[in-house]
């Protein structure tokens, strides 16, 4: 499986060209306050971040900006080396097959099973059920749910769900892989297995971003850090301290991003 | 199809197959009446349109002297009509058929030596010289040759009997269009609800990347096959009222009331009809969606 991801990268953007870029970027809903002012950041091609911030920080509505569920109040977000501020909803079902999301409430559909949920990417990009039946079960026994291939959402638990959702954000070999809080239901042990997916991913040239409130995890992966903290984003390169409250995101190491 | 909402178990979705039911019970009952008056007044038009009717009253007194009298009259009417332009064939009916004629009213027997009967002359017109047909000069030229005689044209009544039976026809279609509309509006309405209740999973299918069109494609499917189940049933029952029908209709023989009965070009498009509800139904599940998840963000 994973070897055979390494293939058909196709049109990925090269390593200097930012698969995100948000510039001057405001966000509020309907008529209340702004979520974010000014936000600015780029994620190059390959790289891997986390998001941190305490929770109502706005990880959530940052992942939603990337993966196109929201758009942006003011500024520019570009995706793919395209602006897509305000494209066309016709443009967006595209854009989103390069991407892979993991959401922090699953999202998986109930009535179908773990197998046809993680399937569901392929077959909206019409890929043809023999690959189906091949690539889907090799993956779910990758995150260690091969016998649950017939199981629905609602019988299975929350970190069996969430390894289903996992394997769904990257059953298609996504360029960008977004993920709310992807260990949060999981023991270390899993937690550990699925960060290792991600890397492995990222090391074929997936860019990576990954939402969470697990310090553990962000100290021991050596990936800088995007930290929201009152509307505001600063970046935290590698090896600077974990955040800790309000603290550290203003020591002179810490630079605004870009 | 497969499909990735759970469409089946929606409850409006039973209301939109009964409603195609009905809609194609009622839409076969009106197109089969329909299509068999129109085989009807076909057949009336055909046979009668061409043709024209001369009465000649009868010479009074019941002895052979007057019958004879009565004959020459025949005789002359029979040599003006078939003098007179456009006419294809003027033959006069004979005794037995005027009989044969009146015997549902009067009954058989002795009733030509008894009654004074009026002659009638049976005229073919050609059909090339109908358009320009004036029965009134016609029936001038008659009268002049023979007092009293008239002439019976039935395309008048044949005229109003097919304004009639068109209106007929129309309200039938009338029915028809109504019906659909309703099932239309209970589609659209069905499909509205589906959209809502699966809004979740609409939004994660967009999420991962789902056109619209894939996401319309299964409320098709799913409308289509209600469709058909509402069709194939509302097909199903009408075929007992039609042939209960048809019975009825079959025992009424006689003179003035042609055979009724159904071609089999007929019988395709009754068959065609559950289809032809089926399509709309799944057409206007499909336009709903776009055109709601047009609308989404």
């Amino acid at each position: 499986m994973m070897r055979e991801m390494g293939e058909n990268w196709g049109n990925r953007p090269p390593d200097s060209e930012a698969v995100v870029q948000f510039d001057q970027v405001g966000l509020r809903y309907d008529l209340g306050p702004e979520i974010f002012r000014d936000i600015g950041f780029s994620l190059p091609g390959g790289s891997f971040h986390f998001l941190t911030g305490s929770s109502g920080a706005g990880k959530s509505s940052l992942l939603g900006l990337c993966y196109l569920a929201l758009r942006p109040t003011r500024g520019a977000v570009t995706l793919f080396g395209r602006d897509v501020t305000r494209a066309p909803r016709a443009a967006l079902p595209r854009l989103r097959r390069r991407m892979g999301v993991v959401f922090q409430d699953f999202r998986l559909i109930n009535h179908l099973s773990a197998m046809d949920n993680v399937a569901l990417p392929l077959r909206v990009a019409g890929v043809s059920e023999t690959d189906i039946r091949h690539h889907v079960p090799e993956l779910l026994a990758w995150v260690g749910l091969a016998d649950h291939l017939d199981a629905r959402p609602p019988t299975l638990s929350g970190g069996q769900k969430q390894r289903v959702a996992i394997a769904r954000a990257v059953i298609n070999r996504p360029d960008l892989l977004l993920a709310d809080e992807p260990t949060g239901n999981v023991d270390d042990r899993i937690a550990m297995r699925l960060l290792h997916l991600f890397e492995e991913l990222n090391k074929m040239g997936t860019t990576v971003l990954i939402a969470t409130h697990n310090e553990q995890l962000v100290r021991r992966f050596p990936y800088p850090r995007l930290h929201l903290d009152q509307g505001g984003l600063t970046l935290h390169p590698v090896g600077s301290e974990p955040w800790n409250g309000g603290g550290t995101a203003r020591r002179s190491t810490d630079r605004p991003y870009p | 199809m497969r499909s990735d909402l759970p469409l089946a178990g929606n409850r409006s979705s039973s209301l939109v197959t009964v409603l195609v039911g009905v809609m194609v019970f009622l839409a076969v009952l009106a197109a089969a009446g329909g299509l068999a008056l129109n085989n009807v007044l076909d057949r009336w038009t055909h046979d009668v349109a061409g043709n024209l009717t001369a009465q000649i009253p009868p010479v009074p007194g019941l002895g052979e002297d007057a019958r004879a009298a009565t004959d020459a009259r025949v005789a002359r009417a029979l040599e003006v009509l078939d003098a007179y332009p456009g006419v294809a064939a003027a033959r006069a009916l004979t005794e037995d058929e005027l009989v044969t004629l009146i015997e549902p009213w009067i009954g058989s027997g002795e009733v030509l030596n008894d009654l004074p009967m009026p002659r009638l002359i049976d005229i073919t017109m050609r059909p090339d010289a109908l358009p320009g047909l004036d029965p009134g000069a016609m029936a001038q030229v008659l009268r002049t040759a023979v007092p009293g005689a008239t002439l019976d044209e039935h395309r008048l009544w044949l005229s109003r009997l097919l304004d009639l039976g068109e209106a007929v026809g129309w309200l039938g279609v009338t029915v028809v269009l109504v019906v659909g509309l309703a099932t239309a509006v209970a589609v659209v309405h069905a499909t509205l609800a589906g959209l809502s209740t699966h809004r979740p999973v609409i939004e994660v299918l967009h999420m991962i990347g789902a056109q619209d069109d894939y996401i319309a494609r299964q409320f098709a499917a799913h409308a289509l096959r209600q469709g058909l189940k509402g069709g194939a049933g509302g097909f199903m029952l009408a075929l007992p009222a039609l042939a209960g029908l048809g019975l009825l209709a079959g025992r009424v023989k006689g003179g003035l009331v042609p055979t009724v009965g159904l071609s089999v070009l007929d019988w395709i498009v009754l068959t065609l009809l559950p289809f032809a509800a089926a399509g709309l139904v799944m057409l206007t599940a499909r336009l709903t969606v776009l055109r709601t998840l047009a609308r989404m963000p």
